[in-house]
């Protein structure tokens, strides 16, 4: 096929990171379109995850097949196999919605319920039973706000509407959200693409801190943020995974002609 | 004569019309993009100043002239007009323009003879001046408009601001009409309340609107305590609210976020379709299906049902309303973003739980704004409370029992022959006013709490 494995020794040199997830071979048909193509792609644990590419090159697809969330498009077929720890997620003995605990998302628009900040944090975690108690649960959505990096900015105003924050507030606000039922991996669809630079900082430095926790996978426009954020690259072209490696390796040193052309801002 | 005339000036617009589009080439020699403003833009601006100052002229003719002819023959025979009284004096010019004009005449005499005739020459007269002034009109309006056009006149604004007015005209007559509705109903409910004390009628407990209308007759003093009315009228529509609320809110959650997008296509017009039958279909519907249904099953359970139950026309008026319910609902729980949805799927919520924690609450001000009207439209309801519902003003909250509202009251106060000064003629108004005030309240409340609710998202 057209991707190139440009690091074997990268793998294995990440590789003291285990595998959280693995697509092979995953195609995506919108109805008759195809959006992708036979995409092998492996997410490691404790490491950010970038996917690069241009518009419509099937990097949304790809990650929002991840947790399954196309299964709220009808007209969408997935075909392939995507593990999380050798478990097939399209299988049907999973229960897509375990599935969507254990893999967060994090979407491109700040999308906070219509709700106060302490019952954005608490939705999780009610509807996932796991807080025993108001105690419990006070405590859950206090760390999730804390590693959120939003603790100090609403801890005098929970229970004001999570609407009423910034832009950049509200997708911290969505990322505690994400994490306070303690997925294993976090998916984050070009979380900073409606947020200012100021923001975009703020949210950069908190997915560097959570890798320490989590599996992270990121869309993203910005080359420059895949650079600063990610461990791993891979670029999607027309559909197609063209090439995938190690961020530095990626961005230094490209094999594929289309990788070269995109990173340098030939196209796209 | 008039419609002549209206006829020959939309013959002269579309002349004017292609004629002003022509000259607008020929003034250019042929650079159309010379010219400030479209030829079409100039075709309707010489339209306009042909004919409309024609169509002024005309309209103010047809209102004016009949009352200057009228004046001009009280006048010109004074002498015999003098000693009649207003209605005679009307009816004295009612027979002289059908002497005149065709149409059927009372009785005839000199006078009137006279009048007919001046009335004819008068009209002749009319006639011609006013072709003439017309022609005179539309001829230097064209002639002003012809040489206007040249490739900097900005034909655009003055035929875009003809619109505009014209606009404003229609949306006038609708508000004006409401106005005038609105004063009609406070006028006459002045003179009922001159009759009947503001107090008894929104507090008595008393409905019986039997009066005497004429002297001689013998009846009681009828007393207009309205409470009964409000009360049926309540007690109907909340039974129709219990119905249609549960069932239309169901719906429009199913439609719109279970079912497929091929069955919500066909399901939703069908739902609305409810909302197209016309109400005297459900009326006897309800009175002849309904009612009798549920007073047989009340009597078989040992139930003493009335034949013209609350119940049956509250049930009817519910299946009525549903389309409302459901169909502003489902626009409602439609209207929230796909996003908030994404949001908690990827939490790993259900759909019944992010139906009932997530859209629910966020779509809550539009469901009750839908309830709201749903209510409104209730409450005015008439054709389904007068077949089914009964005329008895009861004072009762047993929906098995006959009631009566405020619609049904209003139809048998102004039903056959009535004398207008009566109070129980005037009472229909009154009426009318608390069913206006009421449902103007709701809508505006209603109207309120949706724009609340579409902040939150834009």
């Amino acid at each position: 096929m057209d991707m190139q494995v440009n690091d074997a020794v990268g793998q294995t040199a990440t590789a003291g990171h285990a595998i959280k997830m693995r697509g092979e071979k995953v195609s995506v048909h919108y109805g008759e379109k195809q959006a992708l193509f036979d995409v092998d792609h492996i997410v490691h644990d404790r490491e950010v995850t970038a996917l690069i590419g241009p518009s419509g090159c099937g990097k949304s697809t790809y990650i929002r097949c991840l947790n399954r969330m196309n299964d709220t498009i009808p007209i969408c077929r997935v075909s392939g196999r995507i593990t999380l720890d050798e478990t097939d997620v399209y299988d049907p003995s999973v229960d897509v919605v375990e599935l969507r605990a254990r893999v967060g998302m994090v979407f491109q628009k700040p999308n906070p319920f219509p709700k106060s900040i302490f019952e954005n944090v608490a939705y999780g975690p009610r509807i996932h039973g796991i807080a025993a108690g108001k105690s419990e649960l006070d405590e859950i959505v206090t760390t999730s706000l804390q590693k959120a990096g939003l603790w100090d900015e609403v801890k005098d105003r929970l229970d004001e509407p999570g609407t009423g924050l910034s832009g950049g507030q509200q997708q911290r606000l969505c990322i505690a959200r994400a994490i306070a039922v303690s997925p294993e991996v976090i998916l984050m669809d070009e979380p900073c693409s409606a947020l200012d630079p100021i923001a975009t900082a703020k949210v950069e430095e908190l997915i560097d801190e959570l890798r320490e926790n989590y599996a992270i996978v990121i869309v993203t426009h910005s080359m420059q943020q895949a650079a600063r954020v990610s461990q791993r690259t891979a670029f999607f072209h027309l559909g197609h995974l063209v090439e995938e490696g190690r961020t530095d390796h990626i961005f230094t040193n490209p094999h594929d002609q289309r990788t070269q052309d995109y990173i340098t801002g030939r196209f796209g | 004569m008039t419609s002549v005339f209206l006829l020959v000036l939309v013959g002269l617009f579309i002349i004017a019309f292609i004629a002003g589009r022509m000259r607008a080439a020929s003034v250019t020699g042929g650079n159309l993009h010379e010219l400030h403003s479209r030829p079409t833009y100039h075709g309707g601006y010489l339209a306009i100043w042909t004919v409309i100052p024609a169509i002024v002229v005309l309209t103010l003719f047809s209102v004016l002239y009949p009352m200057i002819e009228d004046r001009i023959v009280l006048t010109r025979f004074a002498d015999a007009v003098a000693q009649f009284n207003l209605p005679e004096r009307e009816a004295f010019i009612r027979d002289a323009r059908a002497l005149a004009f065709g149409g059927i005449v009372s009785f005839t005499d000199e006078t009137k003879l006279a009048a007919a005739e001046l009335y004819k020459s008068m009209h002749m007269a009319g006639i011609v001046v006013l072709a003439l002034a017309l022609a005179a009109l539309a001829a230097g309006g064209f002639y002003y408009g012809w040489t206007r056009i040249a490739p900097k006149m900005r034909a655009r604004h003055v035929v875009e601001r003809v619109i505009m007015v014209a606009l404003i005209a229609c949306s006038a007559v609708a508000i004006l009409t409401t106005i005038g509705i609105v004063l009609s109903l406070i006028f006459e409910s002045i003179r009922f309340f001159q009759k009947v004390p503001l107090f008894e009628f929104l507090f008595g407990l008393q409905w019986s609107p039997q009066t005497a209308l004429r002297a001689d007759q013998v009846a009681s003093e009828g007393t207009f305590g309205a409470v009964p009315l409000f009360a049926g009228t309540a007690l109907i529509t909340f039974i129709a609210i219990a119905v249609a609320g549960p069932i239309g809110l169901f719906s429009a959650i199913y439609l719109s976020d279970y079912a497929a997008p091929k069955f919500r296509a066909v399901a939703k017009p069908m739902l609305e379709i409810l909302a197209g039958v016309p109400t005297v279909v459900y009326g006897f519907f309800a009175a002849l299906t309904v009612a009798p249904f549920f007073r047989g099953f009340g009597e078989n359970i040992g139930l003493s049902v009335s034949s013209e139950s609350a119940l049956a026309a509250g049930v009817v008026m519910g299946i009525m309303i549903i389309p409302f319910v459901s169909s502003l609902s489902d626009d409602v729980i439609n209207a929230v973003p796909q996003s908030l949805r994404d949001g908690s799927y990827a939490m790993g919520a259900t759909k019944a739980e992010t139906i009932r924690k997530v859209i629910l609450p966020a779509a809550l001000p539009g469901i009750v704004s839908a309830l709201i009207l749903a209510i409104s439209r209730a409450v005015g309801e008439t054709m389904i409370v007068v077949m089914a519902a009964g005329l008895a003003a009861n004072l009762t909250i047993n929906p098995l029992e006959a009631v009566t509202t405020v619609t049904v009251q209003i139809v048998t106060l102004l039903v056959g022959d009535q004398e207008f000064d009566s109070a129980k003629t005037l009472a229909a108004f009154a009426l009318g006013l608390v069913l206006f005030v009421v449902t103007l309240a709701l809508n505006i409340f209603a109207q309120r709490v949706v724009q609340r609710y579409r902040e939150q998202y834009e």
